[in-house]
C-alpha cells in the first residue's frame, strides 16, 4: 500500500497523467491492475485517511476520475476536485452521479454504454423470449420430474408477432430494435428526441407506445423525468397481454403497481433485471410463472467486462493526449 | 363425416384440436384404450384416418391392422413416426404442418442459446431461492405440487449452505444491503465452495453476440435460425447432405468439421435413418468444452448417454434441449447442472402457433373427405 500519508500532494507527469479513482472500499476492480502502468492512479479507498481529507491534500490537481460500478458521487466530493474535467463511468447508467453539478461544472461523462450495449440487448431480448415462451418455467417443469407426471406443459405466446416498443433509443435501445426485427416484430419506440434516420416508428410519449405495443423493453437511462415513467396508466395501455421488460433501471417502473397489475392478470408478463431496492425482490413475484428474474447482472460477462477494461483505458488515453472519447454521455 | 373414424394415437396435444375433431369426426383415443388389440379389431373398418404428432404416428404394424386407412394427418412437421414407405405401398396420403411453426422452432433454439450462455434459468432461480430463504419461506418450484408439499430443490440446498456458513452469508448480505449491489462479484461468494447452484463465477456467463453458430439442416427452420442469430453478428455455418448453391453461408461437409469450427451447434433436420446419432462422441468432443449443443430436432438425433457424460464431465460446454430420447423422460444427470436448459418438447408450444397446426389437421382431413386438393400434402 502506497505510503499516501508522507506525501504533501502529487504531481502528475506527461507519461503518468494522474488519475482518482472513486469507489467504495469493498468495489475492487481489476481496472486498478489495468491502469497502474501507465496512469499514476489515486485510490482514497486504499488509504487510512479519510476521503475528504485525502482529497483536499492530494487531489486538487486532478483532471481525471474514474467512478467504479455506481460508487455514489455527490457534489459534495466534486467540490473537493477544482480540476476535473473528465468523469470516466464504468456502468451505463449514471443515476449515482451527480448530474446537475456536472452539467455546471462543464464536467464532461464517459460511460460503459459502447462496452455493454450488445450484451444488455442480448439480455433484454433472452428475457422477452424466456418469458413469452415460458423457458425458466418450463425448465422447472423438466426438473421437478412433472413432465412424466402432467404431460403438457402451458403453451407460451409467440414472439415474433409482437409489436415492440422500445422506451429510450440510445446504443442498448437500438441493438434491441436490431435484434428482435429479425424475429419478426415491429419495432416501435419513445426517446427524447425522435431520430429521423432510424426505421422504426417514433411516438411522442411512453403512453401512446404502451397503447400501440405488445411488449415494453425499457432501455433508458433513470433520471428526474423517468423516474416511474412504467405507471398505472402505461400499464393500463398496455394490455392484459402485454409484457414489460427492464434492463434500465428498478425505478423505472412503480413496482408496487405492477406487482398488482401482475396478480391480478393485468399485465401478461414481466422479465427483470433491476428492482427498485435491490437486492430486495418483490416476493409475490415468486409465485408467477409468467415473470422471469434476474439479479441485476444484464452485463456481467467476461466479454463486456474485458470491453469496458479497453473503453477506460482508451478514453483516459484519449483525454490526455487530447483526442475525441469514445461513449460521451449527454447530460441535459 | 361424423360417421368417419380418426384414431389419434398419440396422448391428446392439444385440447383444441380434439375438439375440432370431435365435432366433425367420431374421434377415437388410442393412447387411453386399455385393450388395443381389441378395439382395433372391433373399430378397424371405421377407421379410415389417423391423427398423430412427434410422439406417435402411423408404423407398419398399426398400418396392416387398419384396412380402410385413407391419410395420415400428423400434429407437427416431422415424420419420424410415420412409415412413408408403407403409406406410399398402400396409397394412404399423408399430410404435416409445415410452415406453421417455423418461426416458433427458430425462435426457441435462440432462446435456448441465450438461456444457456446467459444462465438465466439459474439466475430465475437463485433469486428466487435467495430472496425466499432470507424470508424464511418455503418457495414452489413446481406448477402442480400441493402447498405443503412445495419445497424447492434448490431453496434446501440454500438453506443449507446458510446454515453451514452462517458468518460469511451474514457479513455478505450486510455488504450487499448497503450499496446497489454488483451482485454477480459479491454473491458470487456465497456458492463457490461446493459448486452450489448459487455459484456465480462471472467467466460461466457468456455473451450470444458475435459467438459463430453451426446449423446441422438448412431448411425452414435452420434458415429461420440463422436470419435470427445474423442479427446478433453470430457467423454462421452449416451442413447438410450437399451444399447449397443459394446461400452464403459457410458450408462444411462433415458434422464434425461443423462442430470444430463454431461455438454453438444447432440440430435442425428431420430424422432419418441417416441423421439418427447424427450427434455422437466424436462430434460432442469437437464441439469441445467451450461448445454449446442446442437440439431442437429429435432426441434420437443425440447419442443422449454420450451427451450426458459428456456434460458431467466438462467435456462440453453446455446444452439446450428440447427433445429427448425418451419423452418424456429425462436424464436425472442433467437436473444438477447449471449449464444445461431442458425443455418438455415445446418448439411449436404457443397458443397462437398450435391453434394454426389444429387447423391444418382438421382442414387437411376434411379436404380429404370432400374430394379437394390437401392443403399440406407429403403424400
Amino acid at each position: 500500500m502506497a505510503s499516501y500519508a508522507n506525501q504533501e500532494c502529487f504531481q502528475s507527469n506527461d507519461d503518468h497523467p494522474m488519475v482518482l479513482l472513486h469507489r467504495l472500499p469493498s468495489f475492487n476492480s481489476p481496472l486498478k491492475d489495468i491502469l497502474q502502468p501507465h496512469f499514476h492512479l489515486l485510490d482514497p479507498a486504499d488509504s487510512p485517511e479519510p476521503a475528504s481529507s485525502f482529497l483536499s491534500c492530494h487531489a486538487k490537481s486532478v483532471r481525471a476520475l474514474i467512478c467504479i460500478y455506481n460508487t455514489p458521487l455527490s457534489a459534495e466530493t466534486l467540490n473537493l476536485l477544482p480540476s476535473l474535467e473528465l468523469i470516466v463511468a464504468t456502468s451505463a447508467g449514471v443515476d449515482h452521479i451527480d448530474l446537475e453539478e456536472c452539467r455546471c461544472r462543464g464536467i464532461i461523462m464517459t460511460n460503459a454504454s459502447t462496452a455493454f450495449a450488445e450484451d444488455a440487448a442480448d439480455h433484454a431480448v433472452a428475457l422477452l423470449i424466456d418469458v413469452c415462451r415460458r423457458i425458466s418455467t418450463a425448465d422447472r417443469f423438466v426438473r421437478g420430474g412433472l413432465w412424466p407426471v402432467k404431460r403438457d406443459c402451458p403453451l407460451g405466446f409467440k414472439v415474433g408477432r409482437k409489436r415492440v416498443g422500445i422506451v429510450g433509443l440510445g446504443r442498448i435501445g437500438l441493438e434491441v430494435g436490431k435484434r428482435l426485427e429479425a424475429f419478426g416484430c415491429s419495432i416501435a419506440y419513445n426517446s427524447r428526441k425522435k431520430m429521423p434516420s432510424v426505421p422504426f416508428s417514433y411516438h411522442a410519449n411512453v403512453l401512446d407506445l404502451a397503447e400501440d405495443s405488445d411488449a415494453l423493453i425499457l432501455c433508458c437511462s433513470l433520471t428526474e423525468q423517468t423516474h416511474h415513467i412504467i405507471n398505472k396508466d402505461v400499464l393500463e395501455a398496455l394490455g392484459k397481454e402485454g409484457v414489460i421488460i427492464n434492463v434500465g433501471r428498478g425505478a423505472l417502473i412503480d413496482e408496487k403497481v405492477l406487482v398488482q397489475f401482475l396478480l391480478r392478470g393485468d399485465t401478461g408478463g414481466a422479465g427483470l433485471d433491476v428492482f427498485e431496492s435491490e437486492p430486495d425482490v418483490p416476493r409475490e413475484l415468486f409465485e408467477l410463472d409468467n415473470v422471469v428474474l434476474s439479479p441485476h447482472r444484464a452485463i456481467f460477462t467476461s466479454e463486456s467486462l474485458e470491453a469496458l477494461h479497453q473503453l477506460v483505458f482508451t478514453n483516459l488515453k484519449a483525454f490526455f493526449s487530447n483526442k475525441p472519447l469514445q461513449s460521451v454521455f449527454q447530460i441535459e | 363425416m361424423e360417421s368417419i373414424g380418426v384414431l389419434m394415437t398419440c396422448p391428446p396435444p392439444d385440447p383444441y384440436l380434439v375438439e375440432q375433431l370431435e365435432k366433425r369426426f367420431t374421434l377415437f383415443k388410442f393412447h387411453s384404450i386399455p385393450d388395443k388389440a381389441h378395439f382395433l379389431n372391433s373399430n378397424k373398418a371405421s377407421i379410415r384416418a389417423v391423427v398423430g404428432n412427434a410422439s406417435a404416428g402411423a408404423d407398419a404394424q398399426l398400418i396392416h391392422q387398419l384396412p380402410n386407412l385413407e391419410i395420415v394427418s400428423s400434429f407437427s412437421v416431422g415424420l419420424d413416426k410415420i412409415d412413408l414407405a408403407k403409406c406410399r405401398e398402400r396409397g394412404i396420403r399423408v399430410t404435416n404442418t409445415p410452415d406453421v411453426l417455423t418461426d416458433d422452432v427458430a425462435d426457441l433454439a435462440i432462446g435456448l442459446m441465450l438461456a444457456v450462455l446467459r444462465r438465466l434459468c439459474q439466475s430465475d432461480r437463485y433469486v428466487r431461492s435467495v430472496n425466499s430463504c432470507m424470508e424464511g419461506r418455503l418457495v414452489s418450484s413446481s406448477l402442480a405440487v400441493p402447498p405443503f408439499l412445495q419445497i424447492d430443490y434448490y431453496f434446501l440446498q440454500v438453506c443449507v449452505f446458510v446454515l453451514l456458513n452462517i458468518d460469511e452469508v451474514i457479513t455478505t448480505l450486510g455488504y450487499i444491503s448497503k450499496v446497489n449491489p454488483d451482485c454477480s462479484a459479491s454473491l458470487g461468494t456465497l456458492g463457490l465452495r461446493n459448486g452450489a447452484k448459487f455459484a456465480f463465477s462471472k467467466s460461466s456467463w457468456l455473451n450470444f453476440t458475435g459467438k459463430s453458430v453451426g446449423i446441422i439442416g438448412l431448411g425452414r427452420i435452420g434458415l429461420a435460425i440463422a436470419k435470427r442469430a445474423e442479427a446478433f453478428s453470430c457467423p454462421i455455418s452449416y451442413h447438410t447432405r450437399t451444399e447449397k448453391s443459394d446461400v452464403k453461408y459457410k458450408y462444411y461437409p462433415s458434422v464434425v468439421e461443423l462442430a470444430a469450427n463454431c461455438q454453438i451447434l444447432v440440430v435442425a433436420c428431420a430424422l432419418t435413418e441417416e441423421t439418427r446419432h447424427i450427434i455422437n462422441r466424436e462430434v460432442i468432443n469437437a464441439l469441445g468444452p467451450k461448445g454449446v449443443l442446442i437440439n431442437i430436432g429429435r432426441g434420437p438425433h443425440v447419442d443422449e448417454p454420450e451427451l450426458v457424460s459428456a456434460l458431467v464431465e466438462g467435456r462440453l460446454g453446455g446444452a439446450g434441449l428440447d427433445v429427448f430420447q425418451d419423452e418424456p423422460n429425462v436424464p436425472e444427470e442433467l437436473f444438477g447442472l447449471e449449464n444445461v436448459v431442458l425443455l418438455p418438447h415445446v418448439g411449436s408450444g404457443t397458443m397462437e402457433t398450435r391453434k394454426e397446426m389444429a387447423d391444418l389437421v382438421v382442414g387437411n382431413l376434411e379436404a380429404h373427405f370432400l374430394n379437394k386438393p390437401l392443403l399440406t400434402p407429403v403424400l
